[in-house]
């Protein structure tokens, strides 16, 4: 049974060697999922929710970082650029035409304005040869050289919005439509809403990665000079990933500002935060989509919670969970789980139970015995 | 692809049509190609052509400029100096990808098929350039069959042996439906059945699809057994040129193979 038996219905579209969580079983899961993200705000009152909507803004960003790296294979530090950037953007339109019709307009003005700013520097890094490591670098700099602009950009205008150097720039109320047609977004809805876009960039994505862009995707991450040989222009092709990539951040920024009302450089550009996506994307499982979504919602909230309890430790807890995580589990938690659940289904609960701790005990013991064997005696320094 | 000869005459294209266009049987040829590495020489104006249909093998020691050769034609290294004509066009600056186009396609010498991708999946990318639906499923059924492959369809490509890595990305090489395939040593490290699988594969291709071929080996054996003629590359220039039976017996071939002339240390594999 390959591939090409997959079925071609709705649902075929959504399904492929490229995702991880496929079946009844899995569209159970998200559906029950769905319904309980759904049912949260008159569970845990509009406070909670206002909090899990900042968790489900990450989302996007480990959407974005996940479709351009683990699919891919470009890593970048630079989602987070177009994410601030986005959000400045639609602060700048929104403060210059205050209007519903301008706010509506903003929402696309700003998103499109993350995907050409991911355009442009695509465009300079993939076409001028930078490749691997130098793409992480420069998209790192370029994100780094953002906040150092913006927190200097004091007296800045944009029209007539001052982009507020270190304490960044603000909106009011977000009232969309156009005329009389206007609706004012407020918590819940805006939740609600958020919820439904995450969920239709999840899918659109996960349709996205297992077409035939795709697996090109994929055979780019693979083996860039063999996609190449096969007569795939790589480098349009990373441009139109990173471009993607920078539209989906760009969303991100977008519901950053319907959330928080407020941007500032030190939350979007600083390193800490161009680091973080890299940390949930690597913690969910790189090359899934899911892993990074739960992973991102999952470390915001431990983050968050953490950071009232210990401020101190927080941004140190993180960088802890990506060590483990990068130990532990080096494909990332979802796909570990995957793994775990085929071992257990061909081992059965008890014997693979057994046959696990058998391992670990071994592993263990070799780890712990190692340096101490070292001190004793001259073989296994040869080793 | 191939049916794009004969057609985009300008000016660029003349001296490409005059050397590999329709009027002639000359498929590949290059025009004083050279390579430069900083000061090292690597290719010294090559002038180097291939038959339509042919079988070549191309032999040297270590360091001759053979995989630089063909990284140039191929385009993965752009030439210091002289031209490049394929199929009727001067590809000397195109991207790799637009020779591809051209009817050029190539083998690594390191097997290099899509690890994580599926066997059936590696095979899909090269036929999904080519065809949709029915059609494409039945090229990639027929290249899986083709490969030996059928029963690993759904096996993670980086799983597969050694042999089987060659045979499918030889496979996914031949998808592409070339004129030119280049096989950068595609027996090394192979059993005697494997060698045998992949000379009986090239000497298919090239009968019933007419595929020629450039092959980079140093089994003499292997090249005697598929060659219809063999160019050998010495210190980055074409040393001789004829049947596998002359260039055995040669002489100096002998001498420069042996290394007995300093520069060149025998043969690595």
């Amino acid at each position: 049974m390959g591939t090409d038996a997959f079925p071609t219905g709705v649902l075929g579209r959504f399904e492929g060697p490229n995702t991880v969580g496929s079946g009844t079983r899995f569209w159970a899961a998200l559906a029950v999922t769905v319904v309980a993200l759904l049912a949260y705000p008159s569970v845990v009152g509009p406070f909670a929710a206002g909090q899990l909507t900042r968790y489900l803004v990450s989302a996007f960003l480990a959407l974005s970082l996940a479709f351009v790296w683990g699919y891919a294979g470009i890593l970048s530090f630079g989602q987070n650029a177009f994410y601030g950037l986005s959000g400045y953007a639609f602060a700048v339109v929104v403060g210059n035409l205050a209007s519903p019709l301008g706010t509506t307009v903003g929402v696309g003005v700003a998103i499109l304005f993350g995907a050409l700013s991911a355009l442009v520097l695509g465009y300079f890094m993939f076409y001028g040869g930078v490749r691997d490591v130098y793409v992480t670098i420069t998209t790192l700099v370029v994100t780094i050289v953002l906040n150092t602009y913006g927190k200097t950009a004091s007296q800045v205008f944009v029209g007539s919005v001052n982009l507020g150097g270190d304490t960044g720039v603000g909106i009011g109320e977000i009232t969309l439509g156009a005329g009389p047609a206007t609706y004012t977004l407020v918590q819940p809805a805006t939740y609600y809403v958020i919820v439904a876009v995450l969920l239709a960039t999840y899918l659109g994505l996960r349709a996205l990665v297992n077409s035939d862009f795709g697996r090109v995707m994929v055979a780019i991450r693979e083996d860039e000079d063999r996609a190449e040989m096969l007569g795939y222009d790589v480098k349009f092709r990373k441009l139109v990933v990173f471009t993607i990539g920078g539209g989906i951040a760009g969303l991100g920024g977008v519901t950053y500002m319907a959330w928080g009302y407020s941007i500032t450089p030190e939350v979007v550009f600083s390193a800490a935060a161009a680091a973080y996506p890299v940390v949930w994307v690597s913690v969910g499982g790189r090359k899934t989509l899911s892993g990074p979504i739960v992973a991102a919602v999952a470390i915001e909230w431990l983050r968050t919670t953490a950071s009232v309890q210990f401020p101190e430790f927080a941004k140190i807890g993180v960088g802890v969970l990506m060590i483990a995580s990068i130990l532990l589990l080096p494909d990332g938690v979802v796909p570990g789980l995957r793994g775990a659940s085929r071992y257990f289904d061909r081992h059965g609960l008890a014997d693979g139970s057994r046959l696990a701790i058998d391992r670990a005990r071994r592993a263990v013991g070799r780890r712990v015995g190692g340096p101490i064997a070292v001190d004793e005696s001259s073989e296994v320094v040869q080793e | 692809m191939s049916e794009s000869t004969g057609q985009d005459v300008n000016v660029r294209t003349t001296a490409a049509q005059r050397a590999t266009g329709t009027n002639t049987d000359t498929l590949l040829q290059t025009d004083g190609l050279v390579k430069q590495f900083g000061g090292f020489t690597a290719t010294d104006a090559v002038d180097f052509s291939v038959e339509a249909g042919e079988i070549r093998c191309l032999i040297g020691p270590n360091g001759a400029g053979k995989s630089t050769l063909m990284k140039l034609v191929t385009g993965q290294h752009a030439a210091t100096a002289g031209s490049i004509y394929f199929n009727g066009f001067d590809v000397t600056d195109d991207a790799p990808n637009e020779r591809i186009d051209r009817g050029l396609s190539m083998k690594f010498q390191v097997p290099s098929v899509f690890e994580d991708l599926t066997v059936r999946e590696n095979l899909r990318l090269p036929n999904q350039r080519l065809a949709d639906g029915d059609e494409r499923r039945r090229r990639v059924d027929e290249a899986l069959a083709a490969a030996d492959l059928a029963d690993v369809e759904d096996t993670r490509a980086g799983d597969l042996s050694h042999g089987r890595q060659q045979q499918l990305e030889i496979g996914m090489a031949a998808s592409l439906d070339p004129d030119l395939l280049l096989l950068d040593e595609p027996v090394a490290g192979l059993s005697v059945d494997e060698r045998a699988a992949i000379a009986d594969r090239i000497r298919t291709l090239n009968e019933e699809r007419d595929v020629a071929f450039v092959v980079i080996e140093h089994d003499t054996e292997f090249v005697a057994e598929i060659a219809d003629r063999v160019t050998v590359l010495h210190q980055g220039d074409i040393f001789r040129e004829g049947p596998i039976e002359e260039i055995e017996d040669d002489p100096e071939v002998q001498r420069i193979y042996l290394g007995t002339d300093g520069d060149a240390e025998g043969d690595a594999r």
